[in-house]
């Protein structure tokens, strides 16, 4: 038998042979590391690991802790605007670059280029173009608008749409060269026909060609997503969570309480709510995605 | 100078008798340019007996701090590392990482000599001795403009109750009355200065070091938070972020004055300012004339090679000798943690710190009270407290009482 039919465990063997590390990596680093942490979120573990139970305290502390209240409701308010936003200017961006324009090239350098700045850089610099003594608002006021007030990072009720601005900036090129491939990749004849059937563009875009970029909206979504969640340096680089801690967001609370407060356990803790967040959204949706289309297969 | 350097050679050649050319890696994180000058002499004087001094700086305590531990944790120590003492090595000593040095304290008195003794205290975990103390940092400083209020037309005040009495006139001649750095570990520090000033040291040491939760509820306290409100109106237009930029506004007259520690001092030097003539410095804001006695401590791995366990008990002997002591804290600002050496080229407001320290008013260092869990905690609080104008004195108090409360 096992000569006749090899066992499917030794099929493309070298393909298999190669993902070993990989495999290797994702259950003992990613797997074994959840798991720990999982663990010590229990534990009353201060600058070192120790396995002292305390059951939920930590999870008692951290969501009693204003600092975190706030941590949550800016990535949410951050991560929703940031969806939204980034994908309507992506987009729009590729189907106006789409219209076979001249100097496509250059334009789409200039638009995709922040996304070469790490967010480090971005962080600084917007924090200058907001700055309300030199940028900004003292060059509209310098044109004669003297009233012209523009100080999102001064003021604690927006500050964090003054992050969204630098975060917008530096993401929507990517999504709109992954949008501009989508679209490029869409038969030219489905155009025609739409054409001949009289419909206009903006319909032929929204009821025909974003549905046929489906699989295009779903990458980009995973990368946008995940660059959301764990979005620290942009904040640490342009407003170090402030003014206030009205800008804080949960990483940065994770790393502050691990490598500032030498409490591992209630970093732990904030991390395994993170992970569990993510976790909430991404496994219904695998189920939804992944589950049925091999039924539809 | 001359007398330092014979006695930095007299030094030499006593140690070098015992010397054995050993490498020793030793991390800490002074970096800028006065505390890199602080920190060449004890690596040259470490030199001179033999050994080499492997230099390992990193910038910044937060950053430097989570290498060492990691370092430390992964089983790669180095030779030795600069900590603020306190409860931060707590937890290093439990788990059996660092060496007892009690032998080489003893051989050397350091009982004797360190004064005062809390910094020792500091360095000891159930009487056994972790850390060597090489200098002593004091919060409770406020540093004025004489430039800010001249231009204001008023008196330099004398104390925090003048201080916040002239804020009126500063801000009508358009100067900043206080000078803040928007950053918690400062509000956090000005917060500490009130309390050690303001109020009994009584009330200080319940709240601090006994974690009494119905004295931190308690009216004193209250007057402290009155107090952190004034502050909080009086600094309402500094944006800065860095201490030292906040200790520039001082220093161009732009502020009348600043709650720093004896470290802003060296701004002051650098800009060539004369303390009494161009800047005053108050300690303790001169409510309370005290010090709180923090400061810089190194640790010393445990390690297994013979060599370099004795070139560690070489450094630790050589940190607390007279000439070291002298040539290092001369140039990092600093106090040295002995008494019985001479510091007469030391400046005006260092005179003052050393007057204070040998007539002993004196409070143990919120760093050796406070984890730095409750720490990060009471600079959020204040991180808020100060950004935030709406925020009253009585919830910023109810919010302390239970980070107390919570405290160990």
């Amino acid at each position: 038998m096992a000569d006749a039919r090899p066992s499917q465990l030794f099929r493309n063997k070298s393909a298999k042979i190669a993902a070993i590390p990989m495999i290797v990596t994702a259950l003992f680093v990613f797997v074994g590391g959840t798991a720990w942490t999982i663990v010590y979120s229990f534990t009353k573990s201060g600058l070192l690991p120790r396995l002292k139970w305390v059951g939920l305290d930590q999870y008692e502390r951290l969501w009693s802790t204003k600092r975190w209240i706030v941590s949550i409701e800016n990535l949410m308010i951050y991560g929703l605007s940031m969806l939204v936003l980034v994908f309507v200017i992506g987009f729009i961006l590729a189907a106006l670059i789409d219209q076979k324009i001249r100097f496509e090239n250059t334009i789409r350098t200039v638009i995709l280029y922040p996304y070469a700045l790490s967010f480090v850089v971005t962080g600084l610099v917007w924090q200058w173009i907001l700055n309300p003594e030199f940028g900004i608002e003292s060059i509209v006021r310098s044109w004669g608008w003297e009233s012209f007030a523009f100080d999102p990072l001064y003021n604690a009720d927006i500050a964090i749409f003054g992050v969204l601005i630098a975060g917008l900036w530096q993401g929507s090129g990517l999504v709109m060269v992954l949008m501009l491939a989508g679209l490029r990749g869409i038969d030219q004849e489905v155009w025609k026909a739409a054409r001949v059937d009289g419909i206009p563009a903006w319909k032929t875009y929204i009821f025909i060609v974003i549905p046929m970029m489906r699989p295009v909206f779903i990458t980009t979504l995973v990368l946008v997503v995940t660059g959301i969640v764990k979005i620290y340096d942009l904040i640490v680089a342009q407003t170090g969570g402030g003014p206030g801690i009205s800008t804080e967001v949960p990483a940065k609370y994770v790393y502050d309480m691990m490598f500032q407060a030498n409490n591992l356990g209630q970093g732990f803790a904030a991390s395994t709510m993170m992970l569990l967040t993510v976790a909430l959204v991404v496994i219904p949706w695998a189920f939804l995605e992944f589950g049925g289309s091999k039924k539809r297969g | 100078m001359n007398r330092i350097s014979k006695l930095l050679s007299v030094t030499a050649i006593v140690a070098a008798s015992s010397a054995s050319a050993t490498e020793l890696e030793v991390m800490h994180w002074w970096t800028s340019g006065g505390e890199a000058a602080a920190v060449k002499e004890f690596a040259d004087a470490f030199n001179g007996t033999g050994n080499t001094w492997v230099d390992a700086a990193i910038a910044g305590g937060e950053a430097a701090r989570a290498v060492m531990v990691s370092r430390l944790t992964g089983g790669d120590p180095m030779g030795a590392f600069q900590f603020n003492h306190g409860r931060q090595a707590e937890e290093l000593i439990e788990a059996g990482l660092l060496r007892d040095i009690t032998d080489i304290a003893e051989a050397e008195g350091w009982k004797d000599i360190v004064n005062p003794p809390s910094l020792l205290d500091a360095c000891t975990v159930d009487g056994r001795i972790y850390c060597a103390p090489v200098n002593i940092h004091s919060w409770q400083w406020i540093w004025l403009s004489h430039k800010a209020y001249d231009d204001a037309g008023i008196p330099v005040p004398s104390n925090w109750t003048e201080f916040v009495a002239a804020a009126p006139a500063l801000t009508e001649a358009g100067k900043l009355p206080l000078a803040l750095g928007q950053q918690g570990w400062q509000q956090r520090g000005l917060f500490n200065v009130l309390f050690a000033a303001l109020v009994s040291n009584d009330v200080f040491l319940s709240v601090y070091r006994d974690k009494d939760a119905e004295v931190a509820a308690g009216a004193e306290v209250a007057a402290i938070f009155g107090a952190a409100s004034d502050a909080r109106a009086m600094a309402a237009g500094s944006t800065v972020q860095n201490w030292n930029d906040a200790t520039n506004l001082v220093i161009t007259g732009q502020a009348g004055g600043q709650v720093m520690g004896d470290w802003a001092q060296g701004e002051f030097a650098v800009a060539e300012q004369v303390a009494g003539e161009d800047y005053s410095c108050l300690p303790g804001l001169g409510m309370t004339e005290l010090l709180s006695t923090g400061g810089d401590a190194f640790y010393f791995p445990v390690l297994n090679d013979d060599a370099e366990k004795a070139a560690q008990a070489e450094l630790a002997a050589l940190m607390l000798k007279p000439a070291t002591q002298v040539a290092f804290n001369l140039k990092k600002g600093s106090l040295p943690v002995r008494g019985d050496i001479d510091l007469s080229t030391a400046n005006d407001c260092m005179q003052k710190g050393l007057e204070l320290l040998s007539s002993g008013a004196l409070l143990p260092d919120t760093a050796m009270l406070n984890t730095p869990d409750t720490a990060d905690q009471i600079s959020t609080l204040f991180v808020e407290f100060f950004s935030d104008p709406t925020i009253t004195a009585e919830d910023a108090q109810a919010q302390f009482v239970k980070i107390i409360e919570n405290a160990e």
